[in-house]
């Protein structure tokens, strides 16, 4: 065996590369099969940075869409419910520049918005459930339809349908639990945070120190 | 001695600690109004239960907890709710929130209390009930319900409880003070927290070294306790140090353990209580007292006075300051909480709440706004202050740069916001602020993570929902498409088998065959007419001859016949339709209607089984029975003279009705069988019956009413007989339905007599007539 190589070395060598090969690849095949991914990795990440509004602005009838095709390659800042913060966590992702959001597609509101049905004018037409592409309005044929606020998505395509026009799209109004406190302004500093305590500022350093040492 | 463990970083600000402290604790005369924010706890806002306008008494229930983590409200003083409404509260956003605004009436009548002797007789879950009914919650600032902290989930062992009477923040005092003038309850609220958590092994009670004159006060009461049963409690003093009375530090401080990142303290086995709560507790369970007021720090060069008030809760905080000379002009800032921690309040006017533990209105000397912020020159001096081991410029840096995720890789969650950093930044970078506005984002855009989930699971739902009503109602389409073309097919087998003549087949479609036999019957439109004009002339004269009588006869008699001089018209009126159609379709086609629509009614007839048929036939007569009874009462009320007609029709309604009934059984008992047999050959009887009804009522057309009574008795008896037989067969047989055999023929027997008690009558009446 060993002799043999020894003998015809280009023949050794082309039994030995092609033996390699035929594990290396049984071993890719075998692989392959074992763990194989379901779906598109990208577009579950891509469909996990939307903000899942479903609203149809991107010209994509709902989120996922719209992430298969940016997996495909359209452009990233087609979303105005996202807005730039979206874009820019869409470019991350892809690595790629951040452009800026599209306008054709429509402009990033500052507040949330909820729609709202003037229940007293609904004619229970149920055009406006059949629009909701999240089921969040209640309602039968004939019968008083109301939005589940907590499930509205702000998305806007009950408002069209409306034969009465007695959907309002209403801002979210803040309250006490999700208020959030501001990032100071750089520079001007107009600080709420009472750590600013005694003579410690206008006072001369060695002041300070001693006003430390008396707490001490 | 025990041993005392240190905490990494901390400062030692100015304490501020002595001008509270000369006065004792005061109490504040009652406002005008007390506003009562719904949430002053962390968890679920209270709910309201009781109305506007409703007057309440001193410690009554007026907004009940709403879940688990959440705490009722009570009614600080006597008085009336004068609104329930968004009032401002204390709060750094100035928002305002649901509030009960109560009116004191000034006589602070107190609701009955249930006090409790000996607390040890009551099991946990009853002290714990206790506890949270009374509303209480950490006094010490953060306000989570204490009873849920008493109620461990049995995975944790809890093996320590502290007392934390630390309080090292500057200038407030509250905890001392009460432990100066109330240790006693201090102590009995302690061991009564120890009983609940069933006896840990240690109980310490953490005073920093400051408050010597709160130590001795403890140890005084501790003694004085002495031998009490349940765990041994201890007095744990050490060196002052900002901030040693934060939860996490003070269990690090006393028992040298971490509470490790994004867990609780009783994780590591320890519960963690403030003084004022211990006291609030035992107060709770002791005198059934709710949670109304607590002890305030007023403090601040602003102010004449500086001392600690037991205020009720929702008192303004503008009427605490008026009752301590309030100098607006030389306040910079009014703060809520200490100068480390609190927050600047937008306005006065908010009220004090549970865990208000100190109201600061220091004078711009005091307390002057602060220098503009350099930049960071990167010394390290916050990193080296961090009691939690934190990076705070490291936070600082990607709080600027709002990098979230780096922020939670450096642990921004750890952060306590005590403020050391920033009181140690020699740029005065307000560095707590930057992390504050970093935490409130990292958790809205959770809540929003949460929601966007959400979102798309009702999405997918709604996409699949939409794809299945969509199936189904193609798969109904197909079916239906199906079921019309089978029926096409065998009305065209039946055409061409019966081949325009009745052939009798039993498997012809019963429908067609009557329409084949319809148009087998159908006679030249000439005769039709002719039997037609007949019978609208009949009719004609049988309504005059009715209202001939109507005129004629007696009151008594008179409804009966409007009633039959309606009948008459009526039919003349279908007559003469009947009449002008076929005039109609005579000239304009060769079908004539009347077979049409009688080929339509025997259709109908056919799709309803006779018993639904006779059921229908009930509800309407039971219709007809109703309104007769009616006018009968309105008649009898009106002293009419038509009573004795109304009430012979509602008895002759009564017995139609049994009959029906009867007939109903009649057909349920026997018929099942039959019918389970041949349903073909049943259709085809209904079709013969709807004949033969057909064929009766066009001779009863012609018929005096005295021959129609004699007919109808005749039918009658026919069917007496048939029923007696049928009775006399099931007896034989020993059915079951023989019971409704009988009462069948019985009701037939009834309705005989009437029948022919009526037949009797007849001759009477038409004498008159005539």
């Amino acid at each position: 065996m060993l002799e043999f190589f020894i003998q015809y070395p280009i023949a050794g060598a082309i039994i030995a590369l092609s033996s390699l090969a035929l594990v290396f690849g049984a071993i890719l095949g075998f692989a392959a099969v074992r763990f194989k991914v379901e779906g598109d990795p990208i577009v579950d990440q891509l469909d996990a940075l939307l903000p899942q509004t479903q609203c149809g602005q991107c010209g994509h009838p709902g989120c996922r869409p719209y992430a298969r095709a940016i997996a495909d390659g359209e452009a990233i800042n087609k979303c105005p419910p996202g807005g730039q913060a979206t874009i820019n966590a869409i470019a991350n992702l892809l690595d790629v520049e951040a452009p800026a959001l599209d306008e054709e597609h429509g402009e990033e509101s500052e507040v949330k918005k909820v729609a709202f049905i003037r229940e007293d004018e609904c004619i229970g037409c149920t055009k406006c459930i059949q629009a909701c592409p999240v089921d969040a309005i209640l309602g039968t044929a004939k019968q008083m339809h109301t939005v589940i606020a907590d499930e509205c998505t702000g998305c806007d395509l009950c408002v069209e349908p409306c034969p009465v026009d007695c959907i309002d799209m209403l801002p979210v109004a803040s309250t006490v639990e999700d208020w959030k406190w501001d990032l100071p302004a750089a520079g001007t500093y107009k600080v709420e945070l009472i750590a600013t305590d005694g003579d410690r500022h206008g006072a001369p350093a060695p002041q300070q120190k001693s006003g430390r040492g008396e707490a001490a | 001695m025990r041993k005392i463990w240190g905490i990494p970083g901390g400062i030692h600000p100015p304490e501020n600690k002595d001008q509270s402290l000369q006065q004792p604790i005061a109490e504040i005369a009652l406002p005008e109004l007390l506003v009562l924010p719904l949430s002053q706890h962390m968890g679920t806002a209270a709910e309201p239960i009781v109305a506007v306008g409703e007057r309440v008494l001193t410690g009554q229930e007026i907004a009940a907890a709403k879940g688990l983590v959440s705490a009722p409200v009570h009614a600080s003083t006597s008085g009336e709710i004068v609104a329930i409404e968004e009032r401002a509260i204390a709060h750094p956003s100035g928002m305002t929130d649901l509030c009960m605004v109560l009116r004191p009436d000034g006589r602070d009548q107190w609701i009955e209390l249930h006090a409790c002797e000996d607390y040890t007789r009551l099991d946990h879950q009853q002290l714990v009930e206790k506890v949270r009914a009374a509303g209480i919650v950490g006094l010490g600032g953060a306000g989570f319900p204490t009873a849920v902290k008493l109620n461990p989930r049995a995975n944790y062992d809890i093996d320590t409880l502290i007392i934390n009477g630390t309080e090292c923040e500057p200038y407030i005092t509250a905890d001392d003070a009460l432990m100066q003038a109330h240790a006693d309850e201090v102590v009995a609220g302690t061991r009564l927290l120890a009983h609940m958590l069933d006896n840990p092994q240690q109980v310490l009670i953490g005073i920093e070294d400051n408050k010597p004159k709160a130590i001795a006060a403890m140890e005084a009461a501790l003694a004085a306790g002495e031998g009490h049963p349940g765990s041994a409690v201890e007095v744990c003093t050490f060196p002052t140090k900002y901030p040693s009375g934060g939860e996490k530090q003070l269990i690090q401080i006393l028992t040298g353990r971490e509470v490790p990142s994004e867990q609780i303290p009783a994780n590591i086995g320890v519960v963690c209580q403030n003084t004022g709560t211990a006291q609030a507790a035992w107060r709770a369970v002791r005198f059934g007292e709710p949670l109304i007021a607590r002890i305030t720090t007023v403090v601040g060069e602003a102010l004449q006075t500086q001392r600690n008030i037991r205020a009720r809760l929702g008192t303004p905080i503008a009427h605490v300051l008026a009752a301590h000379g309030f100098d607006a002009e030389r306040c910079s800032r009014l703060v809520m909480g200490g100068p480390m921690m609190g927050f600047t309040l937008p306005t006065a006017d908010v009220p004090i709440v549970k865990t208000t533990n100190c109201i600061l209105a220091p004078s711009r000397e005091e307390l002057p706004p602060p220098p503009p912020a350099q930049a960071c020159i990167r010394c390290g001096m916050c990193a080296e202050a961090c009691p939690a081991s934190l990076l705070p410029q490291q936070l600082f840096w990607y709080s600027q740069a709002q990098d979230y995720e780096k922020l939670q890789a450096y642990n921004l969650s750890d952060c306590i916001e005590c403020g050391a950093c920033a009181y140690v930044c020699p740029s005065n970078i307000p560095l707590v602020q930057y992390y504050r506005a970093s935490k409130s984002t990292i958790r809205r855009m959770e809540t929003e993570k949460e929601k966007s989930d959400r979102s798309r699971q009702r999405f997918e739902f709604h996409k699949q929902r939409i794809a299945r009503e969509e199936a189904e109602k193609e798969a109904k389409r197909a079916a239906r498409k199906k079921a019309a073309e089978q029926a096409k097919q065998k009305l065209a087998q039946a055409r061409a088998a019966g081949g325009g003549e009745r052939t009798g087949g039993s498997q012809a479609d019963p429908v067609s065959a009557a329409m084949a036999r319809a148009q087998t019957r159908q006679v030249a439109p000439q005769q039709q007419q002719a039997k037609l004009e007949r019978a609208v002339s009949s009719a004609e004269s049988r309504l005059q001859r009715a209202r001939q009588r109507c005129d004629e006869a007696g009151d008594e008699q008179r409804d009966k016949l409007q009633a039959r001089v309606k009948e008459a018209q009526a039919r003349l009126d279908d007559a003469r339709q009947k009449l002008a159609a076929h005039e109609g379709t005579g000239q304009a086609a060769d079908k004539p209607d009347p077979v049409a629509t009688a080929i339509a009614r025997a259709q109908a007839k056919m799709a309803l089984p006779p018993a639904e048929r006779l059921r229908n036939n009930i509800a309407s007569l039971q219709k007809r029975l109703a309104t007769a009874r009616q006018k009968l009462d309105q008649a009898r009320q009106a002293g009419s003279d038509t009573v004795e007609a109304l009430q012979t029709g509602v008895a002759k309604l009564e017995t139609k009705i049994a009959a029906t009934r009867a007939e109903l059984d009649d057909l349920q008992a026997g018929a099942v069988p039959e019918h389970a047999q041949a349903p073909s050959a049943d259709s085809e009887a209904a079709t013969a019956a709807i004949e033969k009804a057909k064929a009766r009522a066009a001779a009863r057309a012609d018929m005096s009413p005295e021959e129609k009574l004699r007919s109808q008795i005749e039918s009658l008896q026919d069917r007496l007989q048939k029923a007696r037989l049928r009775l006399e067969k099931a007896r034989a047989d020993n059915d079951d339905n023989t019971d409704a055999f009988r009462t069948a023929a019985e009701k037939l027997e009834a309705k005989l007599t009437q029948t022919q008690q009526q037949l009797q009558q007849q001759p009477v009446t038409t004498d008159t007539s005539h």
